[in-house]
Parts: C-alpha cells; structure tokens; sequence
C-alpha cells in the first residue's frame, strides 16, 4: 500500500511484508492445501432464546438497566413524548432533520432540527434528544442506531444528557444473532444497552459518566 | 500508648486493598456466573468462538490482507507495526501530521504495552486518559491493576483524593467540596473530561474486534467515553494487534454474546460502537489503523501457546484466579496481569529475563481460568508447556524462575502475614472504628472481618501437598532476582510517593 504516509518510518520500509512473512513462517505446521474453511466452525449454538422478539421481555431487560420506559398505540405517540419533554422540563431539544413531523403534534418544547449544522457547544446546549431507532435486542435490551431514518448523526445522542428514543415494536428482534443481518456494517452504528454506567468507583453502579444520564424509551405497538 | 493504631492503620491499609480486590472479583464472577447461566447454549457459543478465533490465526495472513483491503476501500489508510517503537513513531507521525499536540484516548490494553502515553510525550504531545479508571491511574501516576477495572485497588477516599490533588494540573479542577460519594466522583470526571472532548481533535483508540470482510472495528464500552473519542475528533488512530481480526461481521454474533457476559457480567455493555473507514458528514474524516506485531507472531509460531492470541480480554480469568486474588494485577509486572497475563507476558516478551521467566509459575494450575475462558484457552497446559520451555534453558532457571515466581506470589503474603499476626493478636480488641489518629481513616472504611486463622498460616498446616509453586525461597533471594518487581510492588503500595510531577501540565 504506497498510500501510507508512514511507510517508510524504517529504512526500507517493509513492516507490512515482514509481518506476513512472520505471520506465514509462523503458520508452518498448516498445511500449505488448508483453506480457512477448512477450519470448522461448530455453529450448534441457539440462533434464538426462544424467548421471542416480545415487548414484555424488552421493557424487562431495559428497565433492569435503570431506562425509562413506555409502551404507546401509535395514536398515543405525541401525547406521550409531549409528556416526557414537559416532565423534564425541557426548553429546546433536537432531533434528527428528517424525525417524523407528527411526534411533536403534542409538545411546548421548542423543537431544533439538526441539518449537521449545529457544532457541538450547540448540541451541548440542549435539554436532549429524541430519535428512532434501526433494531431493538429484546433479549439483552439493546437499541442500535444506524444514523438512518430519524436517528441523525452520531453526535446528536450522544452529547445531550437526555436521549428519548421511539421504538417501533416491528424493529424489535430476539437475540444478538437476529441483529447483525438487519444491519449494513457500512454505517457507523452505536449500540446503547441503558444509559452511559460506570462501575469503576468500588463497583458501584453510577448512570452516566459522558454519555446521556438518562435514557427514556417509548415502544410503540 | 502502644504501636496498636499504628500497627491496626498499616493492617487495615494491606487488607483494605485485598478487601477491594476480593469484593470487586467475587461480585464479577457472580454477575457473570448468572448472566451465563441464562444462555442454554454457551459451551456451544464459546466453542463456536474458539474456531473462529482459530480459524483466523491458522490463516492470518490471509486475514489481514482482506482487513487493510476493506479499510483502505471504506477510507482508511492502514499501517504496519512490527514492535513497539515503530508503532509509536507511526502514531506519533500521524498526530504531528495534524499540528495538535492533545490527544483524548480510549482505554485499550495495545496502546499500554507499546507504551504510545510515553512515547507522545517525549514529543511533546499529552495524550488524556479518558475511561474513569484509567483518569484515575494517569492521575495518580500509578498503574493499572486490572484488565476491565483498571483501578480496582483504589477505594471511593483514595479516588477522591486523587481528584481534589490532581485534576487542577490537568484541566478542569475537582469542585472544592468533592465528596467521596460514587455519583459526585463520576460527575467530577464528567465535567473535568466534557471540555476536553468537545475540543480535541485527535483520538486514539484500540480495538476489541477489526471484521476482515468488511473492515469494521469494534469498541465495547461503558461510559460514553469511548463514543465521544470515536464520534468527535477529526482524526481517529486505532492501534490493534494483529490477532484482534475476525474474519465476517456475521461472527460478531457469536463474540457480541460471549464478551459482555464474560466481561462485566452483563448481557450488554452500555455501549458498542462500530465503525468501517470514515463516514462523510459523521465522525472522524480521517481513519488510521495500526496493525500491531510487536511479538505476536512468535506466540503464533508456538502450537501449544498460539492459542493465547485467541484471548479477547474479558478478564474473567483474573476473577476467578486465587493467585490473582491474593497477589494483585501490579504484581504480574505487565499490562496483561492474572492468569493470561502469566500466559501471553512470557510469549510477548519472551523468558530470558528472571522476571518474565517466573511468569509460568505464577498458577496454581486449578484450572479455573479455562474453566471460565470464553474462547476456551487451556491456560494450564500453556502454563504446563512454558514451564518445560524454562526449565529447559542452561542453568538452572526453571527452578530460579519457580524460586523466583513463589516468592512473587507470596511477597504479599508475607506483608500481610506479618500485618495479620499484628492484628490477630489483638483480634478481639479491633473495634469498628479505630481511636486517635486512625479514627478519619476507619470513618470512610471497612475494617474487614479478621479471621481467626489466616489463610497463610492455614496453608502453613494444611496445605503444602510439595508443589514445587509454593515453596517459598527467603525474601532476600527474592529481592536480588527480581529488583524490578520488588521496587514495582514498592510503587503500588506508595503511590503517593511517587515523584514524577506535573511539569508541562497546564
Ligand atoms: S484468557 Fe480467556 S478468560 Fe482470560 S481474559 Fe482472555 S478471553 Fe478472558
């Protein structure tokens, strides 16, 4: 690779044909015919829990992680994220540019669009965000975000100290295993399993160190 | 007035450090004991894991080929370290190449063995620690003591000591009235590190899993710390060791379940990020990995110890290992301490010195660590396998390094034995709080349960079946052949000796 600007840091260079030349002489005793499929890979393990994709064992796994946690009809949506803002009391909150207009029919908040053009003293201004979501983990209570639909840049979720998120109960899925295929590894993603947590101190669990203190999730089904 | 306080003080101070040590290991292992226990199928996932892990190394070129093929083509530029000045000269490069002189770091176990905090110094760049432990051990100019809880050995006084002493000199102070409370030290470091965040423009990171085929990295984390070095700077340099590849993003299904429940014993860590070359508009615009040898191929060239590479530093080994327990991460003399530690250490560096040589000894060879290894690495036969590689060398090192190892293992022992001699004597004369001058220390502490008999003088009875691990040599003996762990050990004890100032620090 003549791209790096680095090579070259030792005479000669080389560190990347010196380490697969290691790497090889290392491997001696693999048989030169040996293909990496040729290592098999015992996959017996349970692609499922058989616990299911289920709303109840989600709400259960997040709020064992100290989130907060709704469940709405989609006709409750707007009530209840106007709900939650005025709970927080939160005067301007952001959300992603193309978030869906009618989950913030129901609030006073002030609502901020993010069009990428907010630095980050900006985004750390605000009261909090609300996104969606890409796939929901019932099994381990994960959300991941994708920066797709409604979700935004990284940095919208992770600066202010509030994160709202919607979830639709058809993004839910059962364990770790029914995530990844949903997922396209070409996007940055951010898995978020409960709110920001430190155990460093004694092991104590403390909420929140950088990332949002507070995580509140509405399930929409 | 008898030496009784101040003899209780010292004793108090030893044991708290194991009462630490003891309560954070065995609440982990029982975390991670239930959270195991909900998978049916985890011997099969940790099989699983094995193969893939062996699969990889068995074809690592092969591997890292198709890796720096799918980062270049996803944006990043990849770079190849054979050891650990070359690794540090390309980072260092990289980062004069941006005109900063700051760097924000997440915790990762490479960049500590390659030394990168050092080596950015003497160029003149502060690279800032940002994970909670590892502030405190930057702060405190100590050492980390523990894969996952780099920190373990420091209780809520200590840490806040640390903040009200030492955050001033590197950046934003501790709030004057800083309680010892968990939450009010967290929000200390919330506020000391978010400016830091918001300005900085280069981070450096390491990786838990680099995907060959599509060329993402992995970083599991808790704090959100690892998100704001990930999401924020402008350039981004990760640091990974070769043996960090799997080969599909489909195998993360396999290591996303195995890691956290074997790490922190949850069913998820806070937070994972992933990330593949850069992403226009979003995060860093410019992407570097550093693909690390520095020794890695030579464990790879041993059949029996290859395995070691497997390692994805869950570090349930260390909380479960009685070595560990007893003896503490700083005694294994390296960034990898416990049970791997006293597996990879030797291999990385190799057994010519007295010290990594005593490495292999340092077991007990109960055989728990592989009972717990998510990948299955049979700790005890490597151990088994380097021992016979020592004790094969001219001169009899094998049994110095057996010497060697018993004495570092006991080393704290025999302190605390003394402490506990002092203590028993008056066992039934330890009230819950200490008089005079020991009264501001027991206010804050535990003073833990002292035992009728301790464990050393129960082994002294019961124990020594003539393993050759636990005949303990004089101290003298031990001293002479292992100056640099006795000083190590020394510098754990007494941090608050230590020298190095804060010259440079704003
Ligand atoms: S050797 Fe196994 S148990 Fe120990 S840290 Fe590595 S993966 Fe975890």
């Amino acid at each position: 690779m003549s791209t790096s600007p680095t090579r070259g840091t030792r005479p000669g260079g080389g560190s990347r044909e010196r380490i697969l030349a290691r790497v090889r002489a290392a491997l001696a005793d693999v048989p030169a015919h040996e293909a990496p499929e040729d290592v098999a890979v015992p996959r017996a393990y349970t692609p499922a829990h058989g616990q299911g994709a289920t709303v109840e064992l989600l709400v259960d796994r997040l709020v064992d992680y100290r989130a907060q946690v709704h469940r709405a009809a989609p006709g409750e949506l707007a009530e209840r994220i106007g709900l939650a803002l005025a709970h927080r009391r939160a005067q301007r909150v952001v959300v992603p540019a193309d978030a869906p207009e009618e989950w913030f029919a129901r609030t006073a908040t002030t609502i901020v669009r993010d069009g990428g053009g907010l630095d980050v003293a900006e985004l750390d201004g605000m009261d909090g965000v609300v996104t969606g979501c890409a796939v929901a983990i019932a099994e381990t209570g994960t959300i991941v975000l994708d920066t797709g639909a409604a979700q935004g840049r990284r940095a919208l979720t992770l600066i202010p100290d509030y994160h709202l998120c919607v979830v639709r109960a058809d993004q839910i899925v059962d364990g770790v295993p029914q995530a990844l295929p949903r997922l396209d590894p070409a996007r940055p993603l951010t898995w978020i399993s409960g709110p920001s947590a430190t155990s460093d101190i004694e092991l104590n669990r403390v909420e929140g160190v950088h990332g949002p203190r507070t995580l509140e999730v509405v399930i929409v089904e | 007035m008898p030496a009784f306080p101040e003899a209780a003080r010292t004793a108090t101070r030893d044991a708290q450090l194991r009462h630490n040590l003891r309560k954070a290991t065995h609440t982990i292992r029982d975390k991670r004991d239930a959270v195991v226990a909900e998978l049916d199928d985890w011997s099969r996932l940790r099989a699983a894991g094995k193969a893939i892990k062996d699969r990889t190394l068995r074809h690592l070129d092969h591997y890292l080929e198709r890796l720096e093929e799918s980062v270049t083509a996803a944006g990043g530029t990849v770079h190849w370290a054979a050891d650990a000045a070359e690794a540090n000269a390309i980072v260092t490069g990289l980062v004069r190449a941006t005109g900063e002189r700051d760097v924000v770091k997440v915790k990762s176990m490479a960049t500590q063995e390659i030394e990168l905090n050092e080596a950015l110094a003497e160029a003149g760049i502060t690279a800032y620690e940002t994970d909670l432990a590892e502030l405190i051990v930057q702060l405190s100019e100590d050492l980390p003591s523990h894969i996952l809880v780099p920190a373990i050995h420091r209780n809520r006084a200590e840490i806040r000591e640390i903040f009200r002493d030492r955050m001033a000199a590197w950046g934003v102070p501790a709030p004057d009235d800083l309680g010892d409370d968990p939450r009010a030290l967290a929000e200390a470091a919330r506020v000391h590190l978010r400016e830091r965040f918001l300005r900085t423009r280069v981070a450096v990171s390491g990786a838990n899993f680099a995907v060959a085929d599509t060329g993402t990295l992995v970083v599991l984390e808790s704090e959100g710390n690892g998100r704001m070095c990930l999401t924020l700077p402008r350039t981004l340099i990760s640091v990974v060791g070769i043996e960090k590849v799997v080969p599909t993003w489909s195998d993360l299904e396999v290591f996303l379940q195995l890691l956290p429940r074997s790490s922190t014993g949850e069913r998820m860590n806070p937070y994972t990020s992933t990330w593949t070359g850069v992403t226009p508009g979003d995060g860093p615009q410019e992407f570097h990995l550093v693909l690390l040898d520095n020794g890695r191929t030579d464990v790879l060239a041993d059949t029996v110890g290859r395995q070691a590479l497997r390692c994805i530093r869950c570090s349930a080994c260390l909380n479960i290992c009685p070595v560990y327990e007893r003896a503490g991460g700083h005694a294994y003399g390296s960034v990898y301490p416990g049970p791997i530690g006293a597996i990879l250490t030797p291999q990385l560096r190799g057994t010519g010195s007295a010290a990594d040589a005593a490495l292999p000894y340092a077991s007990s060879l109960c055989g728990a660590c592989y009972e717990v290894c998510p990948v299955a690495i049979d700790i005890p036969e490597v151990l088994v396998h380097l021992r016979e590689e020592v004790a094969a060398r001219p001169g009899h090192l094998g049994e110095k390094a057996a010497m060697g190892a018993a004495g570092w293992v006991f080393e704290g022992e025999r302190r605390l034995g003394a402490a506990q001699r002092a203590v028993s004597a008056a066992r039934s004369l330890v009230p819950r709080r200490l008089p005079g001058p020991g009264a501001a220390w027991t206010d804050t502490r535990d003073i833990p349960p002292i035992p009728e008999e301790s464990f050393r003088s129960w082994w002294r009875r019961e124990g020594r079946h003539g393993r050759a691990e636990t005949d303990a040599p004089a101290p003298g003996q031990v001293r002479r052949e292992r100056p640099e762990q006795s000083e190590q050990a020394e510098r754990s004890e007494r941090p608050e000796q230590s020298e190095r100032g804060e010259d440079g620090r704003r």
